[in-house]
């Protein structure tokens, strides 16, 4: 088992319960649509499983590594090894060039292996696009150096979060499909969040958050 | 409407009060500064205009000699008797109480009424003829009334405060005694015109010259110079205050630009609109210049007695040392303030009027367009093309102001391109993935920092070249004391016949024994010293010369020559091999020209011999005196027993230097306070701009973290990337500063008091100062960082929030 989430909980200021106890688990290689209300605490959890916030109660464990007894230069060793990220917003650095997105994170993890930087920007169709600043690309063009910068860390598990909710139809179909090709192919997991059935009907397994608590 | 769109325009400033206050802190900074140094300008050209008021300078045209001589009385009389009414003045110093007093003598029953005259004999009782008959009356101000309390040699002392400091008003007869100078006359006021049908001057008097009516007269022509100096700075010190306004207007109207569509979309008509954010910067303005008045207040009343010490030091100008609200620099810093609000905003409001309603906001990847840059080398090159053409073209210390000007607008603009250019090169030759964000991110950033650097390259630059201009004029001013001050001891006598005691007394004591004996003049129409020395070694090997012709002092001691200072030989362009009269019918040869530094007014040297035979009675009361150091005290304990002298009338060479030094480093003190307060504002500038950037760095940081970054990493990028612009800030700030210093030392100084001074560098004090530039960046870089590394994460997941 890759990923195991345990009974956890998260409340934020003012009181309010985001998570109840949850609970999932996630095998390697495998992908899991998170779906739910606006509000029901799917990227809360996903921020959790993510490290990018700590939770209030029960246990995270990411292969041996429990996330309880991390402080932040742990989690943040987490974030930058084994866990890679897309988000909705797409989140490049503007200030750097397509190619040097790409191969920004593989780079900080200090395994940046330009074989694989180069199968990834070939079947992202980003050959044209790598000297470019992301001002000067598509959404759907951004979202693709963002697949391709968590991919390349080779990542045990990728975590997204409505990566295709900024894109149009055509472009969200064709980013999805690239991203769980790639997936596959590096047998890396995924965990992604979702307003659309068609989209979580295309993954290995499906979990429904309502009202902070796996229906 | 315009209720609504008040209260949404004003509801930014609610939510954002940190902008809020930074905005109304730049413009209280500017005008602050702007107003302090308007106020000690206001109150010093006050002092000047009461100063002529009360002797009526410059009210009035004036006769006055062409040849620097004085006028007969015999002029005078003739002018009288063929039509002219005049009133005739002898002005003149003497050393009194330890200090040169000016005597002015009036003729009482012609010159127009005179405040004090008039409150004497009115209020006081004091009978006309009490005044005109012997003894006379002097008056004074209280001050000097006080110090020359109990002087048997002067006729009765009565104070006035209609007299100003440093003078003593007196009817024209006690003046010529006091000075001796019978028979003489400095100027004529003409009272009226003279009656049609008379011959013309030319004829009746033609050494005079008519000069027309000036308002406040002399000193305030002599230090016009010195306020351009502070005005300067002070139009600096605002400048650099306007770049924290321009910023953070910039700011508040890129995150109101969704407010501003929706106010638009909803139906407000963007004229209105306009209308009503310049209303909204006009009161801004109005609330941050009236709490820069309150500042420049209080930093006036700190720094004016200095700058009046500085004054009456320089160019013995009566100006007081204490403030008071005048309604000229409220206005024009209150002026000054909306004026800069309104040229900050400028480029703001032209955007806002100009602003699709469909716009989106975005941030550039690299600093600026290609474009943008290029304007702005084209801008900076013409700039300092311009600046350095007006050194021809108008010339003179506007010129040399304009040089400043346009060589530091223009290198402040240069600055971003070449920081462009930097940083891409560092990016380029960057190896691992963290320095190749932040070379770049550094660049990128860069638009939103390029007003703060600037104004911090200003800053610094102008550190740089003020500090090099003082401590250039510092060191070269020590070495000049030393040559200038070769005597061991300086004595004062009371008068000539105790002089003529004395100088018998010191001959068979002192090595040598060196008589200052000198007369003032007028050479040109302007005041000028004439002194007679003894041939003696001290001056061949000590007089520093900066010309000369071969055989200098030979021909001097023969009597043929003429030493001159350099304020006189470059304001009448008078160089060795010249010949001038610095007295009437005595033309001599000029033999050499020597540095006087901190006098304002020409000085000429002479063989003593030579002199007496044209001006016999020379006063005969100051000497210097040669002797070996270890004797000083037992020589000064025997005069002082022997003459029964005050205590001020015995100086040794090391207090006199001690006391020049003094004064120096007090007229330099304005300076430097102004400096530091600069750079004070720039460092605020910096921490503006970094806090009013904050909302839109936390995107750009935020990716970094999620991929494993620590907060406290960043943190530390942070702070790294403020010093790292501040110190190429500070090394591009080092050349501009070293031509600014060679601007002040061989054009603006040369123009202003007529020397020039040879340039030292003082690498010490640039590392002084860009440990300062670093400080002040870590400074205001550190509050954002700490913020950054204690932000919660639930803070920087805002960013990830698909919501927001």
């Amino acid at each position: 088992m890759l990923l195991s989430v345990d009974r956890v909980s998260k409340t934020y200021a003012g009181g309010r319960p985001v998570l109840r106890e949850v609970s999932l688990t996630l095998d390697a290689g495998q992908t899991l649509a998170l779906t739910g209300e606006s509000g029901s605490g799917k990227s809360t959890l996903l921020n959790l499983i993510g490290a990018l916030d700590v939770a209030d109660a029960g246990e995270i464990r990411l292969g041996d590594t429990a996330y309880a007894g991390l402080d932040d230069a742990g989690r943040a060793a987490l974030r930058r090894d084994r866990v890679a990220l897309v988000f909705q917003q797409f989140n490049l650095i503007p200030s750097l060039t397509a190619a040097r997105n790409l191969e920004f994170h593989a780079r900080l993890a200090g395994r940046r292996d330009a074989a694989w930087l180069d199968r990834l920007a070939e079947r992202l169709g980003l050959g044209d696009l790598l000297s470019r600043h992301p001002e000067d690309l598509s959404g759907g063009q951004q979202q693709r150096v963002a697949i391709g910068r968590a991919l390349a860390v080779r990542p045990a598990l990728l975590l997204a979060d409505e990566p295709t909710g900024n894109l149009d139809e055509t472009a969200s179909t064709s980013v999805l499909d690239l991203m769980l090709e790639l997936v596959r192919e590096s047998g890396t997991a995924l965990l992604l969040v979702t307003h659309s059935e068609a989209i979580a009907a295309r993954l290995d397994r499906r979990a429904h958050l309502a009202g902070g608590r796996i229906a | 409407m315009i209720g609504a769109a008040c209260l949404a325009l004003w509801s930014h400033w609610r939510r954002h009060k940190l902008q809020l206050a930074t905005l109304l802190a730049g413009l209280a900074l500017a005008t602050g500064l702007w107003s302090a140094v308007q106020a000690i300008n206001g109150e010093a050209r006050a002092s000047y205009d009461r100063a002529a008021a009360q002797l009526g300078a410059g009210q009035w045209p004036e006769l006055r000699p062409r040849a620097g001589a004085d006028i007969p009385l015999e002029t005078y009389v003739s002018l009288r008797r063929t039509g002219w009414r005049l009133a005739p003045v002898l002005e003149g110093n003497l050393r009194l109480a330890g200090r040169s007093v000016t005597v002015m003598g009036v003729g009482l029953l012609t010159h127009p009424a005179l405040p004090a005259v008039e409150a004497a004999e009115g209020g006081d009782g004091l009978a006309p003829v009490e005044v005109l008959t012997p003894p006379g009356r002097l008056f004074a101000d209280p001050g000097l009334a006080a110090r020359l309390e109990g002087n048997t040699d002067l006729p009765p002392v009565l104070p006035s405060d209609a007299v100003p400091p440093g003078t003593l008003l007196t009817d024209i007869a006690v003046a010529e005694r006091l000075l001796d100078r019978p028979g003489t006359l400095s100027r004529l006021l003409i009272l009226e015109p003279p009656p049609p049908g008379l011959p013309p001057l030319s004829e009746l008097a033609p050494d005079l010259d008519r000069v027309a009516a000036r308002g406040s007269g002399d000193i305030a022509r002599l230090t016009d110079s010195f306020h351009l100096n502070l005005t300067a700075f002070g139009l600096l010190s605002f400048a650099v205050g306007m770049f924290i306004v321009h910023g953070t207007v910039g700011l508040s109207f890129e995150q109101r630009r969704g407010m501003i569509r929706s106010l638009r979309a909803m139906g407000l008509p963007l004229g209105l609109l306009a209308r009503l954010m310049l209303a909204e910067l006009a009161l801004l303005a109005l609330l941050g210049g009236g709490a820069g008045l309150i500042l420049g207040y209080a930093v006036a009343g700190a720094l004016l007695p200095d700058v009046a010490s500085s004054l009456r030091g320089l160019y013995g100008a009566p100006v007081e040392g204490t403030l008071s609200l005048r309604p000229g620099w409220v206005l024009s810093g209150l002026g000054m303030a909306l004026a800069g609000t309104g040229l900050a905003s400028a480029r703001a409001l032209w955007r806002v009027a100009h602003l699709p309603l469909l716009a989106a906001p975005g941030m550039r990847a690299w600093g600026g367009s290609a474009a943008a840059m290029r304007a702005m080398v084209a801008a900076g090159v013409a700039l300092i093309l311009a600046g350095a053409l007006a050194t021809w073209l108008p010339g003179g210390l506007l010129g040399g102001f304009l040089l400043l000007g346009g060589v530091l607008t223009g290198a402040a603009l240069l600055l971003p391109p070449l920081l462009s250019v930097i940083l891409a090169m560092g990016a380029r030759m960057a190896r691992g993935p963290l320095a190749q964000w932040v070379w770049a991110d550094m660049r990128a950033q860069l638009p939103g920092l390029s007003l703060a650097l600037m104004a911090l390259l200003l800053a610094l630059a102008a550190n740089i070249g003020v500090g090099t201009m003082v401590s250039s004029f510092r060191l070269t001013f020590t070495g000049w004391l030393d040559q200038r001050l070769a005597s061991e001891l300086y004595v004062a006598a009371r008068d000539d016949a105790q002089g003529a005691r004395m100088a018998t007394w010191l001959g068979d004591r002192a090595d040598a024994v060196l008589p200052s004996r000198s007369v003032e003049r007028r050479h040109n129409g302007a005041p000028i010293f004439v002194y007679g020395i003894v041939d003696d070694p001290t001056y061949r090997d000590n007089w520093p010369l900066i010309a000369e012709s071969p055989g200098v002092w030979d021909a001097l001691a023969r009597g043929e020559a003429v030493l001159i200072n350099e304020q006189m030989a470059r304001r009448d362009d008078l160089w060795p091999g010249d010949t001038v009269s610095v007295l009437p019918d005595w033309p001599l040869r000029v033999a050499g020209v020597y540095s006087d530094y901190g006098n304002p007014t020409a000085q000429a040297i002479t063989a003593l011999p030579a002199l007496l035979e044209r001006v016999p009675n020379l006063p005969n009361q100051r000497f210097g005196i040669r002797i070996a150091p270890d004797q000083v005290d037992d020589l000064a304990r025997d005069l002082r027993a022997d003459f029964d002298l005050p205590p001020g009338a015995l100086v040794d060479q090391a207090a006199l230097k001690a006391q020049s030094m003094a004064v120096f480093d007090k007229t330099f003190l304005v300076t430097g306070a102004l400096n530091v307060l600069t750079l004070g504002v720039a460092a605020f500038a910096m921490l503006t701009s970094l806090l009013t950037l904050w909302t839109q760095r936390l995107p750009q940081v935020a990716p970094l973290w999620a991929m494993g970054l620590t907060r406290a990493r960043l943190a530390r990028l942070e702070l790294l990337r403020s010093l790292a612009l501040a110190a190429l800030t500070a090394l591009a700030a080092l050349p501009l500063g070293l031509v600014l210093a060679w601007a002040l030392l061989a054009v603006v100084n040369v123009e202003a008091f007529g020397w020039r001074l040879p340039m030292f560098l003082f690498p010490l004090d640039w590392l002084r100062l860009f440990a300062l530039a670093l400080l002040a960046a870590g400074l205001a870089a550190l509050w954002p960082a700490r913020r950054l590394s204690r932000l919660p994460p639930a803070g920087l997941l805002k960013v990830f929030s698909n919501e927001r």
